[in-house]
């Protein structure tokens, strides 16, 4: 039944409405990314060619800024969320009384809508009257109230803890899932031999979650480098564009502004590393899964 | 705990406390955010707005959740329209998907890794890099300030994950069933419908649960731009522009958060299990 002409129509015939909605809503957009950054596209209604223009001007600025920032906010989110996922992975798999219930308890910042979990961190991060501020006030690590946003090195972590609170969830089910999936007699045959808890976890649990953790990674580094919600609600790109990443920067021309060209350019580029990072995220998961396989 | 357990699963008493002190320590992490708003929501504005900062509220009260019906006159609007979007985006999501996932899982045509490479590929754009192009299309449309322009560009972002999600589902449904119903005479359009169908149900459901968490958790940036009508606002927006004000009337806010998200978390609690099941399922075995 399979290989034939027919089924290959028939295969066809069902990935059609997918596929078409896909063309209309994504890959004609993206074209049009791509024609609109060598316009001067605007509210006006002409619009007038301007080759390379848009690309001259965002280079002259401060775009090269913009762009480590977003590498360097990118990373530590991720490195933070696979640290953290890790060590919750591990702890919620652990045979103790309450797994099922601590399970549970860690999904909700993935259930609820992002930014009703955001407008909380922003009370969390509130100087006078917050509870990260009052907190570290009473146990003595603070001297005086900190307003977490109001200053650009404190409000880039506070967005990458934000962040890493939101993705943490998924990440800890994700390798919570790989190590389960590890047979049970390695550990087993460790344990006969007298290896100790935390050895056997660094030789056989973490070797073994390894490709779960990088395609995840990628995974993650793929969605935090497009992360907008919670850098715009928190500080919409401020104090003085300090946590302004690729994205918000983005938007803040094309939407705030209604530069629409110079926007698309600013687009453009967000692409280009996005394709970057999916052509070894395909490689990467390629190879896992051929060495798997072997 | 029980002596019928093997000996490699039983803990020290050391070991207990270092487990448990680890999960009170992520779960705080976790959690924080959820019992400080509720803490924030039951503290009077004047007692809020007060140093030294007081984690317990002495004067607690229900007050915020009975004023807040003023300040924010369309929340029960808003809990609506945010259901409603993720509902329908659920609905398209599985009508173009449940055919797609089924031609991914049971037919060999050329091109079809590339196809389904080129599925996975649209995961790395968020709607934001697409944003005005997105904004142009929404306004040819005519769908702009509609629900449409919320549900519409919402939709095709979530159809990767759950093509994927699907077939690894329906892999794992044996090819005899399939095979023997295809002897016998059936259709390829009755086999889909009368075996996969039935067998992929709870494969289904699990999809169709991460699709309506994806299109509800996430709706937020398509509803600040394409739609400027109160009335048809989701929650997080409607909530926003609360936020947004000069002076944040928090308690309110956080009271209007927690009515906001209760419908959801209540389901949440009913559904967990497979939720929890089923997202680990597809994620890991492929």
């Amino acid at each position: 039944m399979t290989g034939s002409r027919g089924a290959t129509l028939f295969a066809l015939a069902l990935l059609f409405p997918a596929i078409l909605y896909i063309l209309i809503i994504v890959a004609y957009p993206l074209v049009d990314t791509f024609t609109l950054s060598f316009t001067d596209a605007s509210l006006r209604k002409t619009v007038k060619w301007v080759g390379w223009a848009n690309y001259q001007k965002i280079f002259g600025g401060d775009f090269a800024t913009i762009i480590v920032r977003t590498f360097v906010w990118t990373f530590f989110s991720v490195a933070i969320k696979m640290i953290i996922g890790t060590c919750g992975a591990v702890l919620l798999n652990a045979l103790v009384p309450g797994r099922a219930l601590f399970r549970v308890l860690t999904l909700p910042p993935w259930i609820v809508p992002m930014a009703i979990g955001i407008f909380m961190w922003g009370w969390m991060y509130n100087g006078q009257f917050g509870m990260i501020s009052g907190v570290l006030q009473n146990v003595g690590l603070l001297d005086r109230p900190l307003a977490w946003l109001a200053y650009g090195g404190t409000a880039f972590w506070a967005t990458i803890i934000t962040d890493v609170w939101i993705g943490v969830p998924l990440v800890t089910l994700y390798l919570l899932a790989a190590i389960q999936s590890i047979p049970k007699d390695l550990y087993e045959a460790a344990w006969t031999d007298g290896a100790g808890r935390f050895y056997r976890f660094r030789r056989i649990t973490l070797p073994l979650i390894v490709p779960a953790l990088v395609t995840m990674s990628m995974l993650s580094l793929i969605a935090t480098f497009n992360s907008f919600d919670i850098i715009w609600i928190l500080t919409q790109g401020g104090p003085n564009g300090q946590t302004t990443t690729m994205i918000i920067d983005t938007y803040k021309t094309a939407i705030g502004s209604y530069k629409y060209g110079e926007g698309a350019a600013r687009a453009v580029m967000i692409c280009l590393f996005l394709s970057v990072f999916c052509f070894f995220y395909f490689r990467v998961v390629s190879k896992i899964s051929t060495g798997e396989a072997k | 705990m029980s002596s019928g357990r093997p000996m490699i699963d039983r803990y020290r008493w050391y070991e207990y406390v270092a487990i448990y002190c680890g999960m009170a320590l992520f779960l705080t992490f976790v959690l924080a955010p959820f019992v400080e708003g509720f803490l924030v929501s039951l503290k009077p504005l004047t007692h809020l707005f007060s140093s030294p900062y007081r984690f317990w509220p002495d004067d607690g009260s229900f007050d915020a959740y009975f004023t807040m019906w003023q300040s924010v006159p369309l929340l029960g609007r808003y809990i609506v329209n945010s259901l409603l979007i993720s509902t329908v985006a659920t609905i398209a999501v599985l009508i173009l998907v449940v055919p797609a996932a089924y031609a991914f899982a049971r037919f060999q045509f050329r091109g079809a890794g590339a196809l389904l490479g080129a599925f996975l590929a649209v995961n790395m754009f968020s709607g934001a890099v697409l944003l005005i192009p997105l904004y142009r299309l929404m306004r040819s449309m005519g769908l702009l300030n509609t629900y449409f322009a919320m549900i519409v560009p919402g939709v095709a972002f979530l159809i990767p994950s759950a093509i994927w999600l699907l077939r690894t589902y329906m892999l794992r449904i044996p090819r005899e069933l399939d095979e023997a119903a295809w002897v016998d005479g059936a259709s390829r359009f009755y086999i889909l419908r009368r075996i996969i169908l039935p067998i992929a149900g709870p494969g289904i459901l699990v999809v169709a649960l991460a699709t309506f968490i994806g299109a509800y958790a996430q709706q937020f940036i398509f509803a600040l731009t394409f739609n400027s009508k109160s009335e048809y606002m989701p929650l997080a927006v409607g909530l926003f522009a609360f936020f947004g004000k000069e002076r944040v009337v928090w308690n309110e806010l956080m009271a209007a958060s927690f009515v906001g998200i209760a419908p959801v978390m209540v389901g949440f609690i009913f559904l967990q299990r497979y939720l929890v099941a089923g997202l680990t399922a597809g994620a890991v075995k492929q």
